[in-house]
């Protein structure tokens, strides 16, 4: 947090300031269509009460608010910090190593359901990311797919996606 | 003394164990609640005595109250709504590798809640329900207003940040069909947003998935740092608790109170943990793991989910969904609840209350035993945990409303948490927003609609008039506070 104002940064990467503009711009946009939403519902009382929109419009309209103000905050941190980073390229690069693949699980679960999916993802991210021999990364994978088909389908009887191709059908489940 | 002749059998005590052991699970569980574990258990017990069907019910509930508190200290995602409060300093202290801390420190604190809980109900039961029956939609709202208000100032965070968060939580607790009027609001015609955000999904995502991403950004160095991990903890951890006695006895009224008038334990252990901020010496440390942040909201959730039984008990109003779930229990087994069940099967109601003595006994001897376990649980290297933390938190996403939209959506909250924790926009105000959000949009409108939009109604009697006025002075007291501190520099010449 408490980088020296006057160093060269060690690495690139994306600036905190335009992150800080962006969030700002993104909850923006979100307070406006908020605001819109619950104008055109109806924001004012009626004769039995307030109207459906009455109190997310006022809702939206603080955040609008309160994304100007940090927009301007925002603006304002070049002079105080420069050089200060969001993240770096390196680090980002390691957080979209966990995003993606986990998006790729989540489009995974519609294929073959959540089972299957989760073993795939376990196995894969201890064998690319942990460097792990695929003979421990699978047991562990199948290890953890196992408990959880044995607490949900079995115990709780609360049924998990299959997928569209549904490997376990085998086991009549 | 009657009752627990009739529930120290052997039969029920096995009955007791297991109960505890499957509440715990649920409770570890993010997204198979307490409500939800009783639900989908409740047809094992039809063919049980209804005493030792109830038994085995409530230790359900206890296990689960006690259980939610392990995945939030440990890793940061809370199991169940009310334990959100015991991440905020819990698990900084199990990044500290003070896991088994911890974790002693919540499940004593919940023990002792949950036992002056009991206590209470034992003694002052009916006399304490007509309290209840006084509640109100102006009541209510000014009970989450004072929470909303307990929460606001405390923040570190740039102001305008705290007021977008809670704004963006308020938001999203709008989206889907209005309560009141039946209108759709905010779903854009998408079908998928018309069951609105259910917080549970929000809280996965921001704390969970947000908090992976978090600590895969420096590199993957999960902070499982290797902690002592014996009874010694235990024991030493005890030592200190004493110290705590005022947060305690604050948390608890605030637990009991709550439970009884059906705030539930969720507002309560955010009230308790704002107010022990406030009031506590070290309070400007709190959310960096101080034993105090996690005391204070795990007492208070635990008497407030016990004293919610009492309304159930004698006047047949459940106070949390948990004990609405039970009444439906009760009614199958064709027990009345109301003020003639204490007379006409009293070997029923004191067989409950005895078990909730026993049940919570039963508790605290189990995880304490596992704290050793739990804690063993964060020397597991990251690439491993992490993919499994992920899949947990897919599977919790998924079992709230059986929707695969939702998984996404904890995705899309993973991203945002993770931008708003490097922001510094608070998270706890969002979460809280969104999880008494609805509730007190309702209540807010249901007393605009008594009082045909006189803002009056919050200062119409004592009752609601004190916690309004309660409620302000929490929301000024930085103000206020900073005034006084002028006075006084002032009176004393530098």
């Amino acid at each position: 947090m408490s980088e020296q104002g006057g160093r060269t940064p060690v690495e690139s990467g994306i600036s905190q300031r335009s992150a800080e503009l962006v969030v700002a711009l993104l909850t923006f946009a979100f307070g406006l269509t908020v605001v819109i939403a619950s104008y055109r519902l109806g924001a004012h009382w009626a004769s039995d009460g307030p109207q459906a929109g009455y109190f997310p419009f006022y809702v939206g309209l603080m955040i609008c608010i309160g994304s100007i103000a940090n927009f301007v905050a925002g603006l304002r941190v070049r002079a105080a910090v420069p050089t200060k980073l969001f993240v770096g390229w390196q680090g980002l690069r390691r957080v979209a190593a966990v995003f993606v693949p986990a998006m790729i699980y989540v489009a995974g679960i519609y294929v073959v359901g959540i089972y299957v999916s989760s073993l795939c993802y376990i196995a894969g991210f201890m064998v690319l990311l942990g460097k792990y021999r695929l003979a421990k990364s699978l047991a562990i994978g199948f290890g953890v797919s196992f408990a959880l088909f044995m607490m949900f389908e079995i115990w709780f009887q609360v049924l998990l996606p299959k997928g569209a191709y549904n490997i376990l059908s085998f086991v009549g489940h | 003394m009657y009752g627990f002749s009739v529930v120290l059998t052997p039969y029920n005590l096995v009955l007791m164990f297991v109960g505890v052991f499957l509440g715990i699970v649920v409770g570890v569980l993010p997204g198979l609640g307490g409500a939800n574990g009783v639900a989908i258990l409740l047809p094992l017990t039809f063919s049980m005595p209804p005493t030792s069907a109830i038994v085995m019910l409530s230790c359900i509930y206890w296990g689960a109250l006690f259980g939610g508190a392990i995945t939030s200290i440990l890793f940061n995602i809370p199991g169940e709504p009310w334990s959100v409060a015991t991440t905020f300093d819990g698990y900084p202290m199990a990044q500290q590798g003070k896991a088994g801390e911890a974790l002693t420190a919540s499940f004593t604190s919940s023990f002792f809640g949950a036992l002056v809980a009991i206590i209470m109900i034992t003694f002052i039961a009916p006399a304490v329900a007509n309290f209840a029956l006084e509640f109100g939609p102006p009541e209510f709202f000014a009970v989450y207003f004072l929470t909303f208000c307990s929460f606001i100032g405390m923040g570190k965070e740039p102001p305008f940040k705290i007021l977008v968060a809670m704004m963006l939580g308020f938001a999203l607790a709008a989206v889907g069909i209005d309560i009141v009027t039946g209108q759709l609001r905010l779903t854009f015609g998408f079908t998928e947003l018309l069951r609105g955000f259910n917080f549970l999904i929000a809280v996965i995502g921001l704390f969970g998935i947000g908090e992976i991403l978090l600590s895969m950004e420096e590199g993957l160095s999960f902070s499982g740092k290797t902690a002592k991990l014996n009874m010694k903890i235990v024991l030493e951890t005890w030592k200190k608790l004493p110290r705590f006695w005022g947060t305690a006895i604050r948390s608890t009224l605030i637990g009991c109170w709550l439970g009884i008038t059906p705030g539930g334990a969720t507002p309560a252990s955010f009230m308790a943990y704002g107010i022990a901020k406030r009031t506590s010496k070290n309070g400007a440390k709190f959310g960096t793991g101080e034993l105090e942040g996690v005391i204070a909201p795990e007492i208070a959730n635990n008497s407030a989910g016990t004293s919610a039984l009492l309304p159930m008990l004698a006047l047949g109003i459940p106070g949390s969904p948990t004990a609405a779930v039970l009444l439906g229990g009760l009614l199958i087994w064709g027990l009345q609840p109301g003020p003639l069940l204490f007379v006409e099967q009293k070997e029923f109601v004191w067989g409950l209350i005895a078990s909730m003595y026993l049940g919570n006994i039963a508790s605290l001897i189990l995880v304490l035993t596992c704290v050793p376990f739990f804690a063993a649980i964060l020397r597991i290297p990251f690439s491993i945990i992490a993919p499994v933390i992920v899949v947990i938190c897919a599977v919790g996403a998924f079992t709230v409303n059986n929707a695969m939209g939702d998984i996404w959506y904890m995705l899309i909250f993973g991203a945002v948490g993770y931008a708003f924790k490097k922001l510094d926009y608070p998270l706890a105000p969002l979460v809280l927003a969104l999880v008494l959000g609805d509730a007190a949009e309702s209540a807010f409108r249901q007393s605009m609609l008594i009082s045909q939009g006189d803002m009056r109604v919050f200062f119409s009697n004592t009752l609601v008039g004190s916690i309004t006025g309660l409620a302000l002075l929490a929301l000024f007291w930085p103000l206020i506070a900073r005034l006084i501190a002028r006075a006084r520099g002032n009176a004393r010449p530098a």
